[in-house]
């Protein structure tokens, strides 16, 4: 337990301030390091060099307050609650996942028994918000983009699912705390000094997971639903300055909410072999963010190298490729747990 | 009981069933999908442009497709009527804005046809290797943005990235990087600058290490091919009965390329070369066929420098050029395909008529034929592998 002993509503506050803070700042993090810098390194050029002095840290930021100030326009045939609502919905899902995963032993704003569960049920959300922007924008390539995310974010929740179900038959719990308590604790064949990090046994379902996410984050190779260069930009064809603005966090909080979400399955999460207790509750923040930047580097250096998929070739992909995958790596690991 | 308060039961099996028919016909009209009229451009970032689809789509699936230009209509061959012979050079050269050294010479040896003069071999020789490298800026740039309309956003960097090598040693002879106007009738306005062909070496060994690095990050990539093998598929007869030219043509097979098969013009005659053909005719041998025209003209820009001749760069010409009166068509092998104009002069300064014949516009016209039957991320590949530029279409 963390030595300060506070009141319930200290920590609810405590708790409340974490998740509003963590959204916004994963979304500038991995906008910055990844969008900005690691893509421009790719590309053969610079990135931002100038705002903030350093590197141009300071870009988003800047861009975030240019989006607070534009004017917020509304196309006249739009269902204009629907429109406005859109965003929200798309942001609030980022940030239910970020109540159920742990940043140390007792770092946890709800240590839900079906935290897998719950995480992979409240990030499906965001699609709602999806299609309820490319509906009210009263746009035909908005439109399209929504029917394409929606088909595409039904396809690839299986695989989804799928992949994280072979670890929680492995760990034998859907507590997000308690699959990376056996990570760390557990021996693999006998070897125990580093602990267990599925990765080394579920490394099909890591693969799958990380190709499902990457499409549920519709980056590319399958970011059909926003595709620029036919749709231009999908469903958010039509919002400007703040709305958009939403968007954009809810694009980078998801992407940062996936990755914590890899990292605390297949990677052991916030526990590093050998540290428990209070110093764990210390660099488990740490450690979680630096575990999670690494899967979040894997999913954007593939946005960066790929095209783009075709809608129906995506959807082969998911049901005649990944599914049977996940179903026999759901057989293999079923098998190994009643055999072993 | 009377038969009349009762309904016989045939009538009775009637009605149902005429029930059943309107339930049908209403769940027909509700399953009706009607199509959805998408208008692609005249402002889409895959139109490179102001070209407008107009798009009939059922779901995903285009029914119909009707080219809309005239966006960028400058009236050019009007304009023509009104300059002198060497002041058209710089209007011509807005044709096809990527290739503008390219879009000057057909016309100038067209006046130069009409005049009978003819330009020193050491002119011809760096006019080739100028159209040769405005081939490369141009195919470069494709090779990278084919990658960026199927979705790849990194190569389209890379190949504005290796084309400013060549662009740079295009503005390092002529002063111009996108509009050289360095075409003089008779020959050129200058002679190449010290170190110039040094550094073209230099450059030309960088573009063949450009275009095996497009060889293995784009058309080497899984996903690439699946998106552009079988799609767009143009057979050969088809194509040039649409008067569709150049390496779009090549790539349905068909062997035909003006530097080789037409009247001899600038140094091809002297040149050793191959014409690469791919027999399939989708969008992907149209990537192929351009890929490998770039390495070949990096070879050809090699041999010519190897044999570069020497002594002026400028035939004896009047100061004031007045072209005698007469027709000349010229037609060549422009970086988009076959480029044409045909000139009347009256026996004044400038020209009675001018026409142009500009690749891109027929390369276009063939659309609503390709179009039909493909899903909307397909029109995007087609439309990129076929490489136009507005500039082209509408003059």
């Amino acid at each position: 337990m963390l030595a300060l002993e506070i009141g319930w509503g200290t920590t609810l506050a405590i708790k409340t301030l974490v998740v509003l803070m963590i959204i916004p700042l994963g979304a500038l993090i991995l906008g910055y390091v990844f969008l900005l810098k690691m893509m421009s390194h790719m590309q053969s050029r610079l990135g931002p060099m100038d705002p903030g002095g350093f590197h141009g840290w300071f870009q988003l930021i800047g861009d975030g307050m240019k989006f607070i100030q534009k004017e917020d326009i509304m196309p006249d045939g739009a269902d204009r609650r629907v429109f406005a609502g859109a965003p929200a919905v798309v942001l609030i899902s980022t940030f239910l996942v970020f109540l159920v995963i742990p940043m140390g032993p007792d770092l946890v704003v709800k240590d839900l028994d079906v935290g897998v569960f719950y995480a992979l049920a409240v990030s499906s959300l965001s699609v709602i918000g999806v299609l309820m922007a490319g509906w009210a924008s009263a746009n035909k390539y908005a439109l399209l983009g929504a029917l394409r995310a929606a088909g595409q974010l039904i396809a690839y929740e299986l695989p989804l699912l799928l992949a994280v179900t072979g670890v929680v038959i492995q760990a034998g719990t859907m507590n997000l705390n308690q699959i990376v308590i056996q990570q760390q604790e557990n021996a693999i064949f006998g070897v125990d000094w580093i602990g267990n990090p599925y990765i080394l046994t579920q490394f099909v379902g890591f693969a799958l997971f990380i190709i499902a996410a990457q499409a549920e984050l519709t980056q590319t190779p399958f970011d059909m639903p926003v595709a620029e260069s036919e749709l231009v930009s999908g469903y958010m064809v039509e919002y400007t300055g703040f709305r958009f603005l939403f968007f954009f966090m809810g694009e980078f909080g998801t992407a940062f909410a996936f990755s914590a979400i890899a990292a605390t399955l297949f990677l052991g999460g916030y526990a590093v072999p050998w540290v428990h207790g209070d110093a764990a509750n210390w660099i488990g923040p740490f450690v979680l963010f630096g575990k999670l930047m690494l899967v979040a580097f894997l999913m954007f250096w593939a946005r960066f190298t790929y095209p783009r998929l075709r809608e129906d070739q995506l959807q082969a992909f998911a049901w005649k490729f990944l599914i049977p995958i996940g179903l026999a790596n759901l057989l293999f690991t079923a098998f190994f747990k009643v055999a072993l | 009981m009377s038969t009349t308060e009762m309904p016989s039961a045939p009538d009775f099996e009637l009605e149902r069933s005429a029930m059943r028919h309107l339930a049908d016909a209403q769940i027909n009209v509700e399953l009706d999908t009607g199509d959805m009229i998408l208008n692609l451009g005249p402002q889409h970032p895959a139109t490179h442009g102001t070209l407008r689809l107009v798009v009939r789509l059922d779901g995903e699936r285009v029914l119909a497709a009707d080219p809309v230009i005239g966006y960028m209509h400058r009236g050019y061959e009007k304009l023509t009527e009104f300059r002198t012979y060497p002041q058209v050079t710089t209007l011509i050269n807005r044709i096809d804005w990527l290739s503008s050294f390219a879009n000057e010479v057909p016309f100038v040896h067209a006046a130069e046809t009409l005049m009978e003069v003819a330009a020193p071999p050491r002119a011809q020789a760096i006019r080739t290797i100028l159209t040769e490298l405005s081939r490369i800026s141009t195919f470069i740039l494709f090779l990278g943005e084919m990658g960026l309309q199927v979705g790849a956003l990194t190569p389209a960097f890379y190949g504005f990235r290796d084309r400013e090598h060549v662009l740079n040693l295009i503005e390092g002879a002529t002063g111009g990087r996108f509009h050289p106007n360095f075409n003089r009738i008779g020959g050129l306005k200058d002679d190449l600058p010290w170190g110039w062909v040094s550094e073209t070496r230099q450059v030309m060994r960088m573009m063949l290490d450009s275009c095996d690095q497009f060889e293995d990050l784009v058309a080497g990539n899984e996903i690439f091919l699946q998106r552009t093998k079988g799609i767009g598929v143009i057979p050969g007869e088809i194509g040039a009965a649409y008067g569709v030219s150049g390496s779009n043509l090549r790539a349905s097979g068909v062997d035909w390329d003006l530097r080789r098969d037409g009247p001899p013009y600038l140094s091809y005659p002297e040149l050793d070369f191959k014409v690469w053909t791919h027999p399939d005719g989708d969008s992907f041998s149209r990537y192929w066929v351009r890929l490998q025209e770039t390495r070949e003209s990096v070879r050809m820009v090699l041999q010519l420098l190897d044999g570069l001749p020497a002594g002026p760069v400028m035939a004896k010409v009047p100061r004031i050029i007045k072209v005698p009166e007469g027709e000349a068509w010229v037609e060549v092998e422009n970086p988009l395909g076959q480029m044409g104009y045909y000139v009347i002069s009256k026996g004044a300064t400038g020209p009675f008529r001018v026409k142009i014949r500009s690749a891109s516009f027929s390369n276009v016209s063939i659309l609503p034929w390709l179009l039909r039957g493909v899903y909307v991320p397909d029109v995007v590949t087609i439309l990129a592998s076929l490489y136009f530029i507005l500039g082209d279409i509408d003059r």
